[in-house]
């Protein structure tokens, strides 16, 4: 049966594709034309293309709790998420506004508190929160950069506004698989990425090299750059090495590195060289064991004092994690008032605080009502899905926030908006988010595109991969300006007029040309499972 | 390049030389099974003295019998010697070296990684494994080929070299071994019309029979020696792996040819000699099997050395400076 949209239901939702029954957004039109055109069967082989290309690729990721080693892939679905050339532009000024606000905040908070002293903030959040890091008080990173990578996660509500949900400033992942899904896209649907306008998404780790080497210390003239990872049993090792790979620099282990003469030096087979710039994925806690927990063994020993000298840089800024703290969150609308004077181009999703009296009687009383989620916990973990809950996990929650009020936030519920999503042979809403990566280099960058996350189960609100959540790619549309400026995704490359001398006409040539315009890893993957 | 990855390159190679040259061994065993005369024993036990792993056979499956020695040698994950254990080793460590080789590398390693995995599931008898030897050999070879149509051939393709190499230089020496040592054992066989079958075999596992037809023409043992082990343009020979080995050796570390600067560079060019200056008679009456023992005695330095100049962890010494990063 082919895919179509006669009997596809909005269900009351914000739809990404579709206004109404049957009638496309402006944006999507184009797409769901090509959904439709297709042959019965066609959509559902590309969609099983896509997945052996994955599988193939190795685009993987570890879960915990299960076997060392076990890898799945991360579920990805075709149907494409779509945003606007106007919306994109209103989110990317209010992703700037945020982390420039965000970097003005972590700074103040390890010099002058000046915030704190205003009162703006209460002083015991941020000194309670197990995130600011005393060690780093009264310390100017290099650049005044604290928050150089964040991932910010971003909802759309039925009222059709977007909402920051939360922060990811410690080491935000996924973009790899922003990459590596429109690599698999590109290869499948090259002609909607010719007519749509699509912005390119591939320079990120260029982007991500640039800011980094921006980083090192002055006196250096070529950085020596290398991104430290925990080692192949960390659920994000696939994206460590693929973001090394592309960016061409070193993927180190704590055990390649080592602090002497408060120099960072790594173990080559050639002896010691020196690092200028760390891409750390390791979290603060375990970064040095003689600065942060003592039993870490991922980290690099000495590592803080060759950073506070000044002769290594690091990022994230270590003591960063403090502005995206689940409380913390809850005061951004004030922390951007209060250092830019300007209101929130995209606002919080609507927070209550369980720290304050009235907040928490609120949320007791409304638990089936609200999400509730712990301050320091990420991947869905540790969270209360109130309408989702039982009468049971509400009781058994309620004691735990009552116990530690500090450490929980409430919001209500919201309606996140769906984008068809395959399930069998035909198509149903499923409920996404959205996180667009920012760097902050030379200046604040953010990626024109994101990883959406999609919740699979029917109904399901909860996106994360470790909880049956998958991806979808992202199109970020161009205006006639931007294509102007950097010339839009997809575009078949001409080929020359003279051509290739050919010895003899091959069977399956056409194809094998065609494949090699699409890009080397889809192309090939998707050439062998054909 | 760090230390870390240059371990992890040699012994991905290593790993998947390894599992074609065990894939190598058992086919040629199936095939030589099907051509012995009516009544003769099975010979089966020697496939697992090739790969020196009898004590730990013995142990966990006691008789040497057809179906026992395919199952260790093939599919089982505890032994550590088997085709699925060494080529999901290899993946392993090219899990951790993933920025380092390309990606149609690791493509073809996961490929192969998922062929070998889900042959494993299945569990059938030997019927069911028809053409699956060939596939892993097919496997290995495009690894290789891949290896070196796509990846930049400085350091890291030396390590990865390397360790194909040394492996493939024991692994060669070892059917040569295990051929005179088991099979040969007793006198009577020998001249016997059988005995040419058995030969062929060899050359066979060594994908060598139509290249020593052309070199020596006629089928015996010290034509066959000789092209198995002091060849220097046969690839799979002892001699030719190992001065491949030795110049990988020398452009990891930029020392001319004919002098060394560490301990794998010495023995290694001293094998190399030995090999060139030994004529196929001296060997003989050495003799063979103890020729070889003392090879992969060497060999087994060799590796040891590579990994205690190269892959060791090592602390600075204070004052000494660092080098300078050279290549970004």
């Amino acid at each position: 049966m082919s895919m179509n949209f006669a009997s596809y239901q909005v269900d009351g939702f914000y739809d990404e594709m579709l206004a109404g029954p049957k009638a496309a957004r402006p944006c999507a039109q184009n797409l769901m034309q090509t959904i439709q055109s297709l042959p019965p069967g066609e959509f559902e082989r590309r969609q099983a293309a896509a997945e052996r290309a994955l599988m193939q690729m190795g685009i993987t990721f570890n879960v915990y709790g299960e076997q060392a080693g076990v890898e799945k892939i991360f579920p990805f679905d075709i149907v494409p998420r779509i945003v606007s050339a106007a919306e994109w532009s209103r989110l990317e000024k209010g992703l700037k506004q945020r982390i420039h606000a965000l970097n003005l905040f972590i700074d103040d908070l390890y010099h002058d508190q000046k915030i704190l002293k205003a009162g703006v903030v209460p002083r015991e959040i941020i000194l309670t929160a197990k995130s600011f890091r005393k060690q780093l008080i009264g310390w100017k990173p290099p650049r005044g950069i604290w928050c150089h990578i964040t991932g910010t996660d971003l909802v759309r509500h039925s009222d059709g506004e977007f909402y920051v949900l939360e922060d990811n400033l410690r080491c935000p992942s996924g973009v790899s698989y922003v990459l590596q899904n429109r690599q698999v896209m590109k290869s499948l649907f090259p002609k909607v990425f010719g007519t749509s306008k699509v912005r390119p998404v591939q320079n990120y780790p260029l982007k991500l090299r640039d800011m980094l080497e921006f980083l090192a210390p002055e006196a250096v003239a070529t950085p020596h750059v290398v991104l430290l990872t925990p080692g192949s049993y960390n659920s994000a090792y696939f994206e460590h090495s693929f973001l090394a790979q592309q960016m061409g620099v070193e993927l180190v282990e704590g055990r390649d590195l080592v602090v002497e003469d408060g120099q960072v030096l790594m173990r080559t087979t050639k002896g010691f060289e020196r690092v200028d710039v760390i891409y750390r994925r390791i979290d603060d806690d375990f970064l040095d064991s003689k600065c942060f927990r003592a039993d870490s063994m991922l980290g690099v020993p000495g590592l803080m004092e060759a950073y506070k000298a000044g002769n290594v840089a690091l990022a994230n800024a270590p003591g960063t994690g403090v502005a995206d703290d689940k409380v913390v969150y809850a005061y951004v609308p004030r922390i951007v008032k209060y250092y830019l004077g300007e209101e929130m181009i995209v606002p919080n999703v609507p927070t209550y605080i369980c720290a304050e009296e009235k907040d928490l009687r609120y949320t007791l009383d409304n638990l089936e009502k609200l999400v509730v989620k712990a301050a320091n916990e990420s991947g869905g973990y540790g969270m209360l899905v109130g309408p989702h809950s039982t009468k049971g996990q509400r009781a058994e929650f309620a004691e735990k926030v009552k116990a530690d009020p500090r450490n929980y936030i409430a919001q209500p519920t919201l309606a996140l908006s769906r984008v068809p999503t395959i399930c069998a042979d035909h198509l149903e809403g499923r409920h996404v988010d959205l996180r667009p990566y920012i760097l902050y280099g030379k200046e604040i960058f953010v990626l024109p595109g994101g990883l959406t996350r999609v919740a699979l189960k029917k109904g399901s609100l909860v996106v994360n991969s470790s909880q049956g959540g998958g991806s979808k790619d992202t199109w970020v549309l161009a205006d006639s300006e931007t294509v102007e400026r950097e010339g839009s995704n997809g575009h078949a490359v001409p080929l020359s007029k003279g051509g290739l001398p050919l010895r003899s006409r091959a069977p399956g040539e056409d194809r094998i040309v065609d494949m090699s315009m699409l890009g080397s890893k889809g192309g090939l993957a998707l050439c062998s499972a054909a | 390049m760090l230390s870390r990855v240059a371990d992890s390159v040699y012994w991905m190679s290593r790993y998947i030389e390894r599992a074609e040259n065990v894939a190598r061994f058992v086919d040629v065993n199936i095939q030589l099974m099907l051509d012995a005369p009516e009544g003769q024993d099975q010979q089966w036990e020697p496939l697992v003295a090739i790969t020196g792993d009898h004590e730990e056979f013995a142990r966990r499956y006691g008789a040497a019998t057809e179906s026992n020695v395919i199952k260790f040698l093939t599919f089982d994950g505890e032994n550590p010697n088997s085709i699925f254990s060494c080529v999901r080793a290899a993946r392993e460590n090219a899990r951790s070296v993933r920025e380092i080789i390309s990606s149609e590398m690791w493509l073809q390693l996961n490929r192969f990684y998922l062929m070998v995995n889900s042959a494993a599931q299945q569990r059938g008898g030997l019927d069911q494994h028809e053409g699956f030897y060939d596939e892993v050999k097919q496997a290995s070879h495009l690894f290789t080929g891949v290896t070196d149509a796509t990846m930049t051939q400085s350091e890291a393709w030396h390590f990865s070299r390397l360790g194909r190499m040394v492996e493939r230089a024991d692994k060669t020496s070892r059917i040569l071994d295990v051929k005179y040592f088991l099979l040969l054992r007793s006198v009577e066989e020998v001249g016997t019309a059988f005995d040419g079958v058995q030969w062929i075999a060899v050359l066979r596992s060594a994908s060598a029979f139509e290249m020593y037809r052309k070199r020596h023409g006629r089928i015996s043992p010290r034509g066959i020696v000789e092209f198995l082990m002091l060849d220097r343009e046969f690839p799979r020979a002892t001699q030719f792996c190992l001065m491949a080995a030795r110049d990988s050796l020398h452009a990891i570390s930029g020392t001319p040819l004919g002098t060394f600067r560490h301990a794998p560079e010495k023995l290694l060019g001293q094998l190399c000699s030995d090999l060139s200056f030994i004529g196929v008679d001296e060997v003989m009456q050495y003799g063979l099997h103890e020729y070889l023992d003392e090879l992969q005695t060497k060999l087994n330095q060799v590796g040891q050395g590579i990994v205690e100049t190269f892959f060791a962890f090592k602390t600075p010494q204070p004052g000494k400076r660092p080098v300078l990063s050279a290549v970004q």
